[in-house]
Parts: C-alpha cells; sequence; structure tokens
C-alpha cells in the first residue's frame, strides 16, 4: 500500500505516494522527475544516487521514501543556485574532469559533503571521500584535481 | 592586421572544458533510462536458466492474464531474420533454442516495471535440456554438442573455413617462420590467459522506442552508433530501414558494449506490438548477463632474436571463446592477429587464430578490440629476450622499433618515428635508468618497474559530416556520430571551427539522427577524431569554398585572392579594408544568391590490409583497417610478499595521437583507459561457476576506485602529425588500455622475479607463484 509522504526537497515540500518497498530514488525518479540521481547498480555500490538527507550523502536507491518524512533531501538538482554553479561544479568544467556524466552527480554531492565538513581536505582526504563514487571514465585523476582546485580557491 | 587576427589563437590545440559539461555537473543531462513519452509502458526480459536447450513450447497464459500486462512476445512472434556485424546467427529474441544462461527468451510490456517484471516469472516455457559446452576446449571435442547446427550456412560477410563450433579462422603471414628459427641465438615460447572483463560503463543498457499512426518508429537508445542501431533492429525484424529513425540521447559511458545492439530490438517489437512506447532499461545485472564482455584469450606465443637484440621471427596462436552468437568477435580475433607481431620490424612473423562457440553469452568489442589480450603475450617475451639477452628493455624495443616507412603485417605504411618518441619520451619520464635506486617501502615488500608497448589503429568504414550555415553566418555542424562521454562533441566542434576560423561558440553540435545524420559507422575503433573529422575538415572546405564564391562576386575578385579571417570574416589577402562577414555572405545566400549554404562530404578509409604480394591471409574480417599509433607504458609496483598483494606506486602511459585536438581530453582518455587496465590486470573477472556469471553485480565485481588507483599517473600526450588526418591528429580512444598488464607483469617479474602469464595478477596468483617459486628454489 502506498502512503502520502511530505518530502522538503531542495527547499521545496512535495507531496508524494511511496509504497512500503519504494526507494527514495525511485520517488525521485519517477514521480518528481528529478532526474539527476543515476541508476547505475540499485545496490548502494556506485554512488550515482547520492542525494543529501539532513546533510549527510546517503544512497538513493537504499533509502525508502517512506522514512524520509520530513527530512531535509537535497539533489544534485538544488545545488547550483541562481547565482551560477557551485565552485565544485565549476572546477569540474574547467578541468575537464567530467566524461560520460553518468557518475557526475553523485560525485558532485559528495564532494560538497566533503567540503563542508572540512575546508581543506588535501588528495588524500578527497580520495577516501569520493571513494564511494564509482566511474569508469575518467581514471579519477582530474576529478581529484577538481576538488582540490575548489579547496585552492577558498570557496568551497 | 586587425585585432581579431592577433588573438586568434585557434581552436585546434586548446583544452576546452566539455560543450555539455555544464548540463553533467548540473544533473540536467538526460540519458536514455530519464527519458518518458505519454501512455509509455515499461519492458521486461524473461532470461534462460540453462545453457543449452531446445524451446518446445510456450504458455504464456498467465502472463497475459495479470492486470496491466498488454503484451508478451516470445522469437517465435518477432524473430524475423537471423543477425550480426560477421555472422548472420543471433535472432532478435531467441527462437527454437536457447544457448546461454541470461539469454533473452520472452519480453513483456506493462503499465509498470514491477508488473512487467512479475509478469516474466508467470511465463512457462517447455525446455529440452542439451548438453552445454563451456570452453573452447570442450567445444573443440569430437562428440561436443554443436551450437549452431546450421554454423556452415550461416551467412559470413567474409570468407573463412568453419565446422562445427568453429565460428571463424584467421591466419597472417609474412616471411618464412619455420626457417627463421634456426637463425635465432634466443628464443622464448610461452602459453598466455586472460580472462572475461566487464565494459562496466556506469549506465546500464536501455531503449524507448515509440511507433506513429503510420507504422514508423522513433528508437531512442544508448548506443555507440544510430546507425548500426537503425540497422540491426531493422534487419532482426526485417523493417525496412525507412521505417525506423534511430536517435540518441546522452550516453554514460560505452567501451564497447553498446556499438552493437543490447535491447533496442526487443524495445521495438514491444513498442510495435503494443503500439504504445515501450521503455526497457537493464538492471545492472542484466547487463552483466545479457550484453556482452571482453574474449578470454588462450595464446601460445614464440619470440625469437640474434644476440645482438635483432628480433628475427614471431609466431602467435589463439584460441578465442567466442560465445554463443558470433557478434564482433571475428572482428577481435582478426584484430588481435594483426597487432600479434607488434610495432617492431619482425621479418618473418605468423599470427593465426580458431574462434570457438560455447554456450556462454557472447563476448564482444571492448576498449582494445583484442590488442590487449595478445599485447600481454608478446610484451612479456620480449621483457623475456631482454633478461636473457642482458638487454635493458628500451633499448631491445628501440633497436626493433617501427619507423616512418617500415611496413606494418599486410603491407599497412607508418607514417611517422612517433614510436621512437614515446620510447624516448616515457625512459626520460620515468627516470628509468635509475629505476634501481628504488627501495620498497617496508620489509616483506619487493618493488620493481616494468615497460610494456603497443601499438593500435584509427579508421575503418564509413563516415560522413555536414556543415550547415545558418543566415547569420553561425554553423550547425552533423556528423551522425555520438559522443558516448569520450568527447567527440568538442572535439569535432573544435576542428570545424578551426577550419572556418570561428569562434567555437559561433559551432553547434546536431545530435544524431538517422532521419538528417550524414552516416557514421560508429564511435568505435578510435576512429571518430580521425574518421570524422577528416570528413568535417573537408566539409568545411567546401562551405569555405562557397563562401569565397560570394565574396569573390561581391568584390569582382578572383577566389583565390581571398582568405577566410579570424572571427568570421573573409576578405581579400593584403587588403585589410576589403572584408565582409559570414553574416554578410550568408544573408546574402539566403536571401538572394545562390541558396543557403552547406557543406557536405562522406567517405570511407580505403588503404588495404593486406597486401597479397607481402603477406598470406586468410579469413581477414577488415579489408581496409587504419592508420597505426604507438604507446609505450611503465607502472612502478610493489609486491607485498605475505599477501601477493601488488600495488601500483607510479605509472606513466605515453601515447602517439598526431596531433592533440584537445590536450586534456585526450590526457583524460589516456588515465581512463589506463585505469581500466589496471583493473583488468589486477582484480577484474567475470567469473563462471559453471555456465551461469557468478558476479553479475557492482558488489560482486570489482572496478577501481578512487582509493585503488594512485594519484601519480602521468598521462604523456605525443605529438608527430599523421599526414592523413585532421590537423595531423589520430585517435587514442584505445591504445591506453593495451600495454597495462603486460606492463605490470614485467614489473612483478622486475620486483620478484616470478613470471606470471595469467591474468588478472590477482592477489592469490601472485601469493602462489611466490610460494612456488620460493619451493622451486628450495629444490
Amino acid at each position: 500500500m502506498s502512503q502520502a509522504v511530505t518530502l522538503k526537497i531542495n527547499g521545496r515540500e512535495r507531496q508524494v505516494l511511496a509504497g512500503a518497498t519504494q526507494t527514495l530514488l525511485e520517488v525521485l525518479r519517477d514521480q518528481l522527475g528529478l532526474t539527476g540521481s543515476k541508476r547505475g547498480c540499485n545496490q548502494g555500490v556506485c554512488g550515482a544516487c547520492t542525494v543529501m538527507i539532513d546533510g549527510r550523502p546517503v544512497r538513493g536507491c537504499l533509502s525508502l521514501a517512506a522514512n524520509c518524512e520530513d527530512r531535509e533531501i537535497t539533489t544534485i538538482e538544488g545545488l547550483a543556485g541562481p547565482e551560477g554553479l557551485t565552485p565544485v561544479q565549476q572546477a569540474l568544467v574547467d578541468s575537464g574532469a567530467v566524461q560520460c556524466g553518468f557518475c557526475t552527480s553523485g560525485m558532485v554531492i559528495s564532494a560538497h559533503w566533503l567540503l563542508q565538513r572540512n575546508e581543506k581536505p588535501d588528495r588524500d582526504e578527497i580520495r577516501r571521500t569520493l571513494s564511494g563514487n564509482l566511474c569508469r571514465c575518467s581514471g579519477y585523476r582530474k576529478i581529484i584535481d577538481a576538488v582540490a582546485e575548489a579547496v585552492e580557491e577558498g570557496k568551497a | 592586421m586587425s585585432l581579431a587576427e592577433d588573438s586568434w589563437k585557434g581552436e585546434v590545440g586548446r583544452s576546452i572544458p566539455r560543450l555539455e559539461t555544464r548540463e553533467k555537473v548540473t544533473g540536467r543531462a538526460q540519458y536514455i533510462a530519464d527519458l518518458s513519452r505519454p501512455g509509455m509502458l515499461y519492458g521486461a526480459i524473461l532470461q534462460s536458466p540453462l545453457p543449452h536447450a531446445r524451446i518446445k513450447g510456450y504458455d504464456l497464459s498467465a502472463a497475459l492474464a495479470l492486470p496491466g500486462v498488454h503484451a508478451v512476445l516470445t522469437g517465435e512472434d518477432i524473430s524475423a531474420a537471423k543477425g550480426g556485424p560477421f555472422i548472420k546467427d543471433e535472432w532478435a529474441l531467441a527462437k527454437g533454442k536457447v544457448r546461454y544462461v541470461g539469454e533473452p527468451v520472452a519480453l513483456v510490456a506493462a503499465e509498470d516495471e514491477a508488473t512487467a517484471r512479475a509478469a516474466t516469472q508467470l511465463i512457462e516455457v517447455d525446455y529440452e535440456e542439451l548438453p552445454a559446452v563451456l570452453t573452447p576446449e570442450e567445444a573443440l571435442a569430437e562428440g561436443a554438442a554443436i551450437l549452431h547446427e546450421d554454423n556452415a550456412e550461416n551467412f559470413r560477410i567474409f570468407p573463412t573455413k568453419v565446422e562445427g563450433n568453429v565460428a571463424w579462422r584467421t591466419t597472417f603471414e609474412e616471411g618464412e617462420v619455420d626457417a627463421a628459427w634456426d637463425a635465432c641465438d634466443v628464443v622464448v615460447e610461452g602459453e598466455y590467459e586472460t580472462q572475461a572483463q566487464a565494459h562496466v560503463a556506469l549506465e546500464p543498457c536501455g531503449a524507448l522506442a515509440e511507433v506513429d499512426a503510420n507504422g514508423r518508429v522513433t528508437l531512442w537508445s544508448s548506443n555507440q552508433s544510430v546507425f548500426r542501431t537503425q540497422s540491426n533492429v531493422c534487419e532482426l525484424l526485417g523493417l525496412p530501414m525507412s521505417k525506423l529513425r534511430s536517435l540518441t540521447p546522452r550516453v554514460g559511458g560505452g567501451f564497447g558494449n553498446k556499438m552493437e545492439i543490447h535491447v533496442q530490438a526487443m524495445c521495438v517489437a514491444l513498442a510495435i506490438k503494443t503500439e504504445r512506447p515501450v521503455k526497457m532499461i537493464l538492471t545492472r545485472e542484466q547487463d552483466f548477463e545479457i550484453v556482452r564482455h571482453r574474449h578470454p584469450y588462450k595464446v601460445r606465443a614464440k619470440t625469437g632474436a640474434k644476440k645482438d637484440g635483432t628480433l628475427v621471427a614471431r609466431e602467435v596462436e589463439v584460441v578465442v571463446d567466442c560465445g554463443a552468437y558470433g557478434d564482433d568477435s571475428p572482428g577481435v580475433l582478426g584484430f588481435s592477429l594483426l597487432m600479434a607481431r607488434g610495432p617492431y620490424r619482425i621479418p618473418h612473423s605468423r599470427s593465426k587464430g580458431t574462434l570457438v562457440y560455447t554456450n556462454k553469452l557472447r563476448f564482444g568489442a571492448f576498449r582494445g578490440f583484442g590488442n590487449p589480450q595478445v599485447s600481454f603475450a608478446t610484451e612479456i617475451q620480449l621483457d623475456e629476450i631482454a633478461e636473457k639477452l642482458g638487454m635493458d628493455p628500451f633499448d631491445l624495443r628501440l633497436k626493433n622499433a617501427t619507423r616512418k616507412g617500415d611496413k606494418w603485417v599486410g603491407g599497412g605504411e607508418v607514417s611517422s618515428d612517433a614510436f621512437i618518441t614515446v620510447l624516448e619520451e616515457t625512459r626520460k619520464a620515468c627516470n628509468w635508468d635509475k629505476r634501481r635506486d628504488l627501495k620498497p617501502s617496508g620489509p616483506g615488500k619487493k618493488r620493481g618497474m616494468g615497460l610494456a608497448c603497443s601499438s593500435h589503429i584509427s579508421g575503418l568504414l564509413a563516415t560522413g559530416a555536414i556543415v550547415r550555415m545558418l543566415e547569420d553566418g553561425t554553423v550547425v555542424l552533423n556528423t551522425g556520430c555520438v559522443d558516448i562521454g569520450q568527447g567527440s562533441d568538442t572535439i569535432l566542434s573544435q576542428i570545424c571551427a578551426e577550419a572556418l576560423k570561428l569562434p567555437l561558440e559561433r559551432v553547434s553540435v546536431a545530435s544524431p539522427d538517422t532521419d538528417g545524420s550524414p552516416y557514421n559507422w560508429g564511435t568505435t575503433a578510435s576512429r571518430v577524431t580521425y574518421m570524422a573529422g577528416r570528413a568535417v575538415v573537408a566539409a568545411a572546405g567546401k562551405v569555405e569554398a562557397e563562401i569565397k564564391r560570394h565574396a569573390a562576386e561581391i568584390f569582382e575578385c578572383a577566389e583565390i585572392d581571398l582568405e577566410l579571417r579570424p572571427g568570421g570574416k573573409v576578405g581579400i589577402i593584403g587588403v585589410p579594408e576589403k572584408e565582409l562577414t559570414f553574416f554578410d555572405v550568408s544573408m546574402r545566400a539566403h536571401w538572394a544568391v545562390g541558396g543557403p549554404i552547406v557543406g557536405a562530404e562522406t567517405l570511407i578509409y580505403d588503404q588495404p590490409t593486406v597486401d597479397p604480394k607481402r603477406t598470406i591471409a586468410e579469413g581477414v574480417p577488415f579489408p581496409q583497417i587504419g592508420v597505426f599509433n604507438f604507446a609505450a607504458t611503465v607502472c612502478d609496483i610493489e609486491v607485498d610478499e605475505a599477501t601477493g598483494k601488488i600495488e601500483l606506486i607510479e605509472a606513466w602511459d605515453a601515447c602517439d595521437v598526431g596531433r592533440a585536438i584537445n590536450p586534456g581530453s585526450v590526457e583524460g582518455q589516456i588515465e581512463g583507459g589506463f585505469v581500466q587496465g589496471l583493473g583488468f590486470s589486477l582484480y577484474e573477472e567475470v567469473v563462471f561457476d559453471g555456465p551461469r556469471v557468478a558476479n553479475p553485480s557492482l558488489m560482486d565485481y570489482k572496478i577501481p576506485t578512487m582509493l585503488d588507483v594512485p594519484y601519480e599517473i602521468h598521462a604523456i600526450v605525443v605529438e608527430e602529425e599523421e599526414p592523413s588526418g585532421p590537423f595531423g591528429a589520430k585517435g587514442i580512444g584505445e591504445i591506453p588500455i593495451c600495454a597495462v598488464a603486460p606492463a605490470i607483469a614485467n614489473g612483478l617479474h622486475a620486483a620478484t622475479g616470478l613470471r606470471l602469464k595469467q591474468l588478472p595478477l590477482k592477489c592469490e596468483r601472485v601469493l602462489d607463484g611466490l610460494m612456488a617459486k620460493e619451493g622451486g628454489d628450495a629444490d
């Protein structure tokens, strides 16, 4: 049976109908049209569906939508404001770190979380924190450089 | 000179960001799973539980009765003709028999994904199980079960000798190999084995199809070629190609997996049956079980040299596991054999191979296309020869390296000395000559550096470009090339902008569309920059000629006295004030004289693979192959003697690209290719438990994470212009992966003295090897 759930997504309240087994990822993508979070494995490994719930990164595919009542959810669509891209997004663009882009949403969310907790992470901390987000195209180096670049600029 | 000319740096050679990156970092990029259409249904697949069985009948009644189900289809309903790129041996959906565990057997379209999947489980299939053959050895044994009873009758696009479970045979032979061994002072010989690797593009395969009131199909899918998708689907379903339009959204990686079709024909069949849009997206597990993997190879190789290091002879024989269907396997087999001599002057060489059907998922195109498998054997052998002769591995390769004007196996010409440059730059960059000073990080660790090289091609088949000037003098570039994430939209735009001296922002890229784009065989064979780039330069040249024709009429001068000027202008050479903008010219063309300006060009790669006066060749699957490029890879590794774990400390991957249109993008290809090769070298393996894939998930099939990859991977871009390339460029997509495994294997030997000839070089294998070696030493 589905139940009505109120989700706070990217600062707005949204009413959805969530079945007992329905994941947050399904609700975001299929009911709300927020397709920026991707389904790469649906078992919590690839990280392409990473979103933030109450400021912490979680796998959208492992979170039940019905458990998210009144929690603050931030998806990739909620990061860039009217003033433009965030420093992490801009650095990813500038450094040529993005190839196919399928992992990018999750990678960006994880990088934001890192920079919220730690203003000056070094490359090893960046690697540790982003290691839960798989990328098959880049070999990772340019992604690490991009996040380090965002740190350097101190604008994170 | 005008200011614009002063500041014009050109668009080629600049590391500009990808055109579409902004939509990717904001989550706005649309991939196949993100699309939907009004009234859309969802498709699901019933997979075979058996590796080999005759289908005696179906009971679809329970599935059809499930509320929400719109259609249930089997191979009897939709499989019109057999297809395949080299061998016509595969139906759209199993018909008569199933040949691997996981093979699609029946399809359901329903209101939602869960209902569609549930309905597949209500389908009853009556199977008569047949004996299965799971390895080439089993398949070649006398009395083995035969996968394709009509094997010899199945149409093949090139002749080859087949029987039983043999799908294809290829041979290349030059010189007098059998007689040459006597002239060698040192001969090394060995058997090598490589494993099945999964592509793991982060985006699983999928499609969305819709049929209009006249029965014409529109098909969106995750693919590497809208044109291969169109021709594959139409062939299998018996549709005229004019009745199907193939499009692409953004593609989340391919690596070869999406070059030939996956679910497109099945999805179209459901859309035709239901007259509703139907979407099918594979789960990650299905992506492992239904699509294709890299071929496992067994390689026997033999190489001989003189005392001074001159290579004399090479013989390579491969047995390749085809899986149940031909797919791209004949191409992979043939290409690996063409690369088996390597980038060396070896006067006597023979390479031959047999492709064998087995009851497993088809193996197919994967970055490197057979080259990494064969290079694993041949580049280890060069290390062994260097060791026996007491020669430095770089010196041995430099002594034998092909140079400008040399011939490839078959007779193709090497167009530069780039291999020499690649070797010299790598040697310097990695400080090779001081490598013995490197110390392990602690007790119980051994450290060593290994070198391996490879060569590859860019080229193959047909492509085209249309450059269309809009009224305001900006242009739309249409090539039909699918950018699968490697960056070709950006690179082709840079080429177009450079050719017309236009700022990049005045060039737009049309999305590939079989209705409107010129033919492009595919994003494969490291070919888009080189082949489509050539077409873009030629098409832009035609636009330039038209612009000059207009300007000559206006200025009443000769066309030869005109030049394009930066910023979209044309003017009289030496007369700065005599100048028109593309806006002026295009307005004239649109509204007054001549008609709108369009430049179009199509071409096909036309240099023959084999000169029959030079080479004896049989079963060659590509009459015209491509231009050659070169790479050298060095890996500095450390081995833990207690666990057998190999850790990469630092790596250098130097690749010849002719000219880098976008150097940053080239680095991205090299780094990404290297890391995919690192996974192949150390742990990636599709494991079969009997006939079944035992690890069809990212939980059980590990690809490198950020923690598995050192930051110190150095992409070295070597530029020596390819005369036939656009602005001198060649392709880069595949070559970075080809020599990683032998470089690590050679590093393992340098560190420990252990020579392993089977991939992956996983901890257990290394530890077993170290212990056996220790035991052997004690004896």
